[in-house]
């Protein structure tokens, strides 16, 4: 009697079993599908953008050699260079200033401190978007938005504003036990050598993700560069120029570059992405809980 | 206004100056040790190691963020726009742009209702259904029955490694009437040939598809951040659940709902404020269309921001869009205070 009961209850769990497995299947289907499409787009002999049939007919891999080879509408590899300059900069300009903020706010105590905070929580309120023609206008006055200085406007634009994003470092900053800071001290160490030679080495997953965030900004951000550089068509970063891509003059022939670009792209944020999972959901977590 | 602003840096510096000064004088009177330049220096390293770490960032946080704020804020109370081609000379009208924005009779005021009301549609919508969506899929994925968590986990977290850009572009082609989809539906035979579903084209049909394509690009985000919230609940709560003979929906209600509930409501409170401010989605999937009245400047998917964005960028009526901005500033200040006041996580912190 007793054995049935458990043999009845054991099959319904292996039917709910198969049901979410079954369920977790077809979602990552969905969630896979579009990923999948644009790989088999990029690689698409047939041009445009609308197709009548839906799966792939021919292989080919010539939209990767156009993105690189035609240049005279599109210049692709001229914007990767310029994103890829504009990520490195920007990305050792916004990892030193969140850093250095962060460290700060957790370890030193000044008048400006509690003011400070308390002003980012509510410039973080305002829709970033509204201050942006006012930001073309200061940068256009300082003469930061003609020929080449438009790169110097983007990275001021993407780490400009970094250390107000302090809190998740902070957060980390805040678990480093003060003992050892004492005891530095003791030692006779100044703030700046405890600085960077305890917290920043105790820190490396933060510091780690932090460099990588900000690296992959430029990459993806669309709205400022699109306001920053307006005709400068040299200028371009590869967000706004993949974004072109599908305007309806070019559409048509550049539709599988599109695809193509984005592929390319998204393979280096895709791994660097997948490395920086484990920090991102341990400096969640940890920020969460705060 | 650049006059102003210098005038006050001077001062600022002056001021620093005498303070300075006055403190050398004291310490010479004292008969104590000033400190020279190098000593200084020195200092900067030690004890007043924020001054020199937290300057750079100040300058340009004040440059590039509250300058321009201060700026658009100004803004609004001017007539700087190109409504009666004031864009050279413009004048001081005090709290007109709020008058006609608050006016439901005019144009403008009429389209910041409708646009304000579909706002907290949509962020309300976006946020609660990633929330739970997230949740479950999180919770499933965590069960002690489900094999290949780590496969699940990855497959989910792929897409969001595609910078969202991309995936919202690629997901608006497919969803245009010739795209993809439709492309699909009609070799699959559920819809007939030559017709097409109005995904974009459709008022109602696009409200209801940002929100779906927005659970596609959110979810996977919900999922990381919620995952390791989870493993967080103690285990011998749910131990005990066991033993009194709860099932797993009761054990979801009972124990991980209000628990969620408690650790994540600053998380929840942030997600809606970020959605309010979701330019990316809206702009980058429909751009705010379909236009149904010709004579308003936004669409009836557009948000307060993407309206902004029309507005300032495309429409060049700075006063109006600095107002709307002003606006959704003091809803998302006034609601996110009341919600965390009123929350749990505030009025009894720390002791689950």
């Amino acid at each position: 009697m007793s054995s049935e009961k458990k043999t009845s209850a054991k099959r319904i769990q292996t039917r709910t079993n198969i049901l979410v497995h079954l369920i977790l299947a077809i979602l990552a289907v969905i969630w896979l599908f579009p990923v999948v499409w644009v790989v088999l787009t990029s690689f698409r002999a047939e041009k445009g953008s609308y197709v009548s049939s839906f799966l792939t007919k021919s292989f080919t891999l010539d939209n990767y050699i156009k993105l690189f080879t035609d240049t005279s509408i599109l210049n692709f590899p001229q914007m990767f260079l310029n994103t890829l300059f504009i990520a490195i900069c920007s990305c050792v300009l916004s990892a030193f200033f969140l850093l250095s903020a962060s460290y700060c706010l957790s370890r030193l105590r000044f008048k400006l401190r509690k003011p400070y905070m308390n002003m980012a929580m509510i410039l973080g309120l305002f829709p970033g978007f509204m201050s942006m023609v006012a930001v073309y206008f200061i940068l256009k006055a300082v003469g930061l938005t003609e020929g080449n200085n438009v790169r110097f406007a983007l990275i001021l634009c993407y780490s400009g504003g970094a250390a107000l994003g302090f809190q998740i470092t902070k957060g980390f900053f805040d678990t480093i036990p003060m003992a050892l800071d004492e005891a530095a001290l003791l030692d006779g160490c100044t703030r700046w050598q405890i600085f960077t030679k305890i917290t920043l080495p105790l820190s490396k997953p933060i510091v780690i993700y932090t460099i990588l965030t900000s690296f992959i900004g430029p990459w993806v951000d669309f709205i400022f560069a699109k306001v920053i550089c307006r005709a400068n068509s040299d200028q371009y970063t590869v967000a706004i120029g993949l974004w072109r891509m599908l305007e309806k003059e070019y559409i048509d022939n550049w539709y599988t570059s599109f695809a193509a670009g984005a592929v390319l792209i998204s393979i280096p944020i895709a791994i660097l992405f997948l490395k920086l999972q484990k920090y991102y959901v341990n400096g969640m977590a940890g920020a969460v809980k705060g | 206004m650049a006059t102003l602003l210098l005038t006050g840096v001077m001062f600022w510096i002056w001021r620093g100056t005498l303070k300075s000064a006055y403190r050398a004088e004291r310490l010479s009177k004292a008969g104590k040790h000033i400190n020279t330049f190098a000593e200084d220096l020195k200092e900067l390293l030690d004890s007043n190691l924020y001054r020199l770490l937290m300057t750079p960032s100040m300058f340009f946080i004040t440059a590039l963020t509250i300058l321009p704020l201060i700026f658009m804020i100004c803004m609004a109370f001017t007539n700087y726009s190109k409504i009666g081609n004031h864009l050279v000379l413009f004048d001081w009208v005090g709290l007109e742009n709020f008058r006609t924005l608050f006016d439901s009779n005019s144009v403008l005021g009429s389209t910041f209702w409708r646009v304000l009301g579909w706002t907290l549609v949509w962020a309300f919508f976006a946020t609660f259904t990633n929330y739970f969506a997230g949740m479950i899929l999180a919770v499933v994925i965590n069960r002690k029955q489900t094999k290949w968590k780590g496969f699940w986990r990855f497959c989910f977290v792929l897409p969001c490694a595609v910078p969202m850009f991309v995936s919202l572009l690629i997901m608006r082609t497919m969803l245009q009437p010739e795209g993809a989809v439709n492309v699909l539906l009609r070799q699959l035979g559920l819809i007939a040939d030559g017709t097409s579903l109005p995904f974009f084209t459709d008022p109602t049909w696009a409200r209801v598809t940002v929100i779906l394509i927005n659970i596609w690009v959110g979810v996977p985000y919900t999922l990381l951040q919620l995952t390791g919230v989870l493993q967080n609940i103690p285990t011998d709560l749910y131990e005990a659940a066991t033993v009194d003979g709860a099932n797993s929906v009761q054990t979801f209600f009972k124990i991980t709902l209000p628990y969620m509930f408690y650790v994540t409501t600053p998380y929840l409170i942030a997600t809606f404020t970020g959605n309010v401010n979701n330019f990316n989605v809206i702009y980058l999937l429909s751009g705010g269309d379909p236009v149904t009245d010709l004579a308003s400047t936004a669409g009836s998917t557009d948000l307060l921001v993407t309206w902004l964005y029309k507005l300032t960028i495309d429409k060049q009526y700075y006063n109006v869009g600095a107002v709307v901005g002003i606006l959704t500033f003091i809803i998302l200040a006034v609601g996110s205070l009341l919600t965390y006041r009123r929350s749990k996580s505030y009025r009894e912190e720390g002791g689950f």
